[in-house]
């Protein structure tokens, strides 16, 4: 009889693997880094615990602002409160914040350039609560609003870097989250995120995959699955979707005859979408995969069986790029 | 920093009546340079605009970034005729660029930006001034501030529904500091106010709001109302303001279709006239 997965919780642990893991990697790194700067707020939308902003709370109380399951005033009062000189966090999750609050976004925020930073929980496909609270595609309306940095991190290190880098940057920003205990892929001691720098993080001269968020974890590990039936796989990680670094992918892309890209979202409006675009701008032709997410609304279920059945797992990964190598003949 | 921030009972009522009229005639003057414009709200909110500016704000012409003053949040960005006209009596910006009033580059336009100076916040998609209020009069308390801040919003705008997500936050943050100004003029873009939002005043007070309802054209009200809402309650305030579009200039008053004004060039020495006839 074949196991079959259930349902869980909201908010599910990111973790698959066996790599290590660190719990709550956004509201550590965001009560640290407000240690050192007074200025900065943090907001929520009655997910705090779902959001992993209760770090943040209890190390900084009286900045902390509970505004109740009202997202548009959730960035409403994010940037009134930056018009005061804050920096102001605020979560949710990304269906919320996009769905419920774009117009504020878009005209409180972004046009203000005012320092929101949006912490957007539940990115994709890591909710098996359907398609109420899956965030498909979120990065996609994200990057088509102006001035707005985009960011999807694919680890507990890139997550706690960004939030310092946005505590820095000077205007407003959406992240996606990944919460709870979040692996480790990246290695702490020698990556250094930077907004808009995509990084080369795997060598390989067979097949040029650029991926983002959740999804680097499973190009690195489709990539050792791959290397195992002879294919080498190079990976740029680009976790900034806005500002794009068009111009790595490019250079990155030049080396390949076949560009796969694997995202944690609909495969049209995000990451495919831009490098296609940024390819296509430089007269760069190049065979296309898209993994990620198809054009419909996802049913409920387990994240395993439902990222299996996407094709989001490093085995799925591996098997996509075979059968595309195959094609090619 | 203060400018005229005098208790009430030394309101200068009849020179704040005569600001009004400044302001209205300048509005005049701008619309009538368009061939039209929101005129009537503009005209409504006048006295309301010429009591904060000339008398209970705190704010420094010269300097209207100071991080200290008290904040005009105007979440009707239409209304845009009625603040360029009060920013340049004040002083903020230059008398003679309200002739560029929703020209081509020019910083006046029909709908607030907040890159002109003296502008606290982008107007044009109502529903958006509460909250951002809500969130100033939270960091302005954070940073020990005793800067206030005023929000203006009109009866249609409370038809959006983040309205009322901002009014629940203000009271439940016992923003003390925050003054709603609620200019119910009763038109919006389709006419008459198409959903009845009565009753307004009980609303508020329902939502936690210290709550007055006064004649927003009478002069003597705004300002013993402005005056009731400095106290330190713990609570929010509301002021519910019964304002006549067009007021001022009788032709206007008497329009059924207000919400954007059409005249005819011929026509506006007579409204010009009307409305130096009115103040008597």
């Amino acid at each position: 009889m074949v196991e079959r997965g259930r349902t869980l919780a909201m908010g599910q642990d990111e973790a698959t693997g066996s790599r290590a893991t660190v719990e709550a990697p956004f509201g550590h790194a965001l009560a640290a880094v407000a240690r050192a700067r007074p200025n900065i707020v943090g907001l929520t939308a009655d997910l705090g615990k779902y959001t992993d902003i209760l770090p943040f709370r209890d190390a900084h109380p009286e900045r902390f602002f509970n505004v109740g399951m009202a997202e548009q005033n959730l960035i409403a009062v994010a940037a009134g409160l930056a018009r005061t000189g804050h920096v102001a966090f605020a979560t949710t999750y990304g269906v919320f914040a996009t769905r419920r609050a774009y117009d504020f976004i878009a005209i409180a925020c972004a046009h203000s350039r005012l320092n929101v930073k949006i912490i957007a929980g539940l990115p994709g496909l890591t909710t098996g609560y359907g398609g109420t609270h899956q965030a498909i595609e979120d990065t996609g309306l994200m990057r088509l609003i102006p001035g707005l940095v985009v960011i999807d991190p694919c680890d507990a290190t890139e997550i706690a870097q960004a939030t310092a880098a946005l505590a820095e940057y000077d205007g407003p920003a959406y992240m996606r989250l990944l919460r709870g205990n979040v692996p480790v892929v990246l290695d702490p001691q020698r990556y250094r995120f930077r907004i808009g720098v995509a990084a080369e993080i795997r060598d390989g001269s067979d097949v040029g995959i650029v991926s983002t968020g959740l999804m680097t974890e499973r190009a690195l590990d489709a990539a050792e699955i791959l290397q195992r039936q002879g294919v080498g796989a190079g990976i740029l990680h680009v976790s900034t979707l806005k500002p794009f670094d068009a111009d790595a992918v490019a250079a990155f892309a030049s080396r390949f005859e076949l560009i796969v890209t694997a995202e944690n979202h609909v495969v049209s409006g995000g990451l495919a979408s831009l490098v296609a675009e940024a390819l296509f701008e430089r007269g760069i032709g190049r065979r296309l995969l898209r993994i990620g997410l198809p054009d419909r609304f996802i049913a409920c279920g387990s994240v395993a069986t439902l990222q299996d059945r996407h094709g989001l797992t490093a085995t799925r990964v591996a098997e996509a790029i075979m059968a595309a190598r195959a094609m090619e003949g | 920093m203060a400018v005229n921030n005098l208790p009430a009972d030394h309101a200068p009522v009849s020179f704040l009546q005569d600001i009004a009229l400044k302001l209205r005639r300048h509005m005049v003057a701008m619309a009538r340079r368009q061939g039209a414009g929101y005129i009537a709200q503009g005209l409504g909110i006048a006295d309301v605009l010429a009591a904060l500016y000339f008398h209970e704000l705190r704010y420094d012409p010269q300097d209207p970034g100071w991080a200290g003053r008290d904040r005009f949040v105007l979440s009707t960005g239409h209304y845009s005729i009625a603040l360029w006209a009060a920013l340049a009596e004040v002083g903020v910006i230059p008398l003679a660029e309200l002739d560029s009033y929703g020209a081509d580059d020019s910083r006046l336009d029909m709908s607030t930006l907040d890159t002109t100076p003296g502008v606290e916040m982008i107007g044009g998609s109502l529903g958006h001034g509460i909250g951002q209020a809500v969130g100033m009069a939270l960091g302005l308390r954070l940073q020990g501030s005793a800067g206030r801040v005023f929000v203006e919003l009109s009866d249609g705008e409370m038809q959006e529904g983040a309205v009322w997500e901002g009014a629940m936050a203000g009271a439940h943050f016992g923003l003390d500091t925050l003054v709603a100004l609620i200019d119910c003029n009763g038109i919006q873009a389709d006419g008459a106010l198409v959903l009845d939002m009565e009753p307004v005043a009980a609303k508020w007070r329902a939502f936690g709001w210290e709550t007055a309802e006064i004649d927003g054209n009478d002069m003597a009200q705004v300002v013993n109302a402005l005056h009731g809402a400095r106290s330190r309650s713990g609570r929010p305030k509301a002021i519910v303001l019964r304002t006549r579009p067009g007021k001022g200039i009788a032709t206007l008053e008497a329009r059924e279709r207000a919400h954007f004004v059409r005249v005819d060039m011929a026509e506006w020495d007579d409204l010009a006239r009307e409305l130096e006839a009115a103040h008597g």
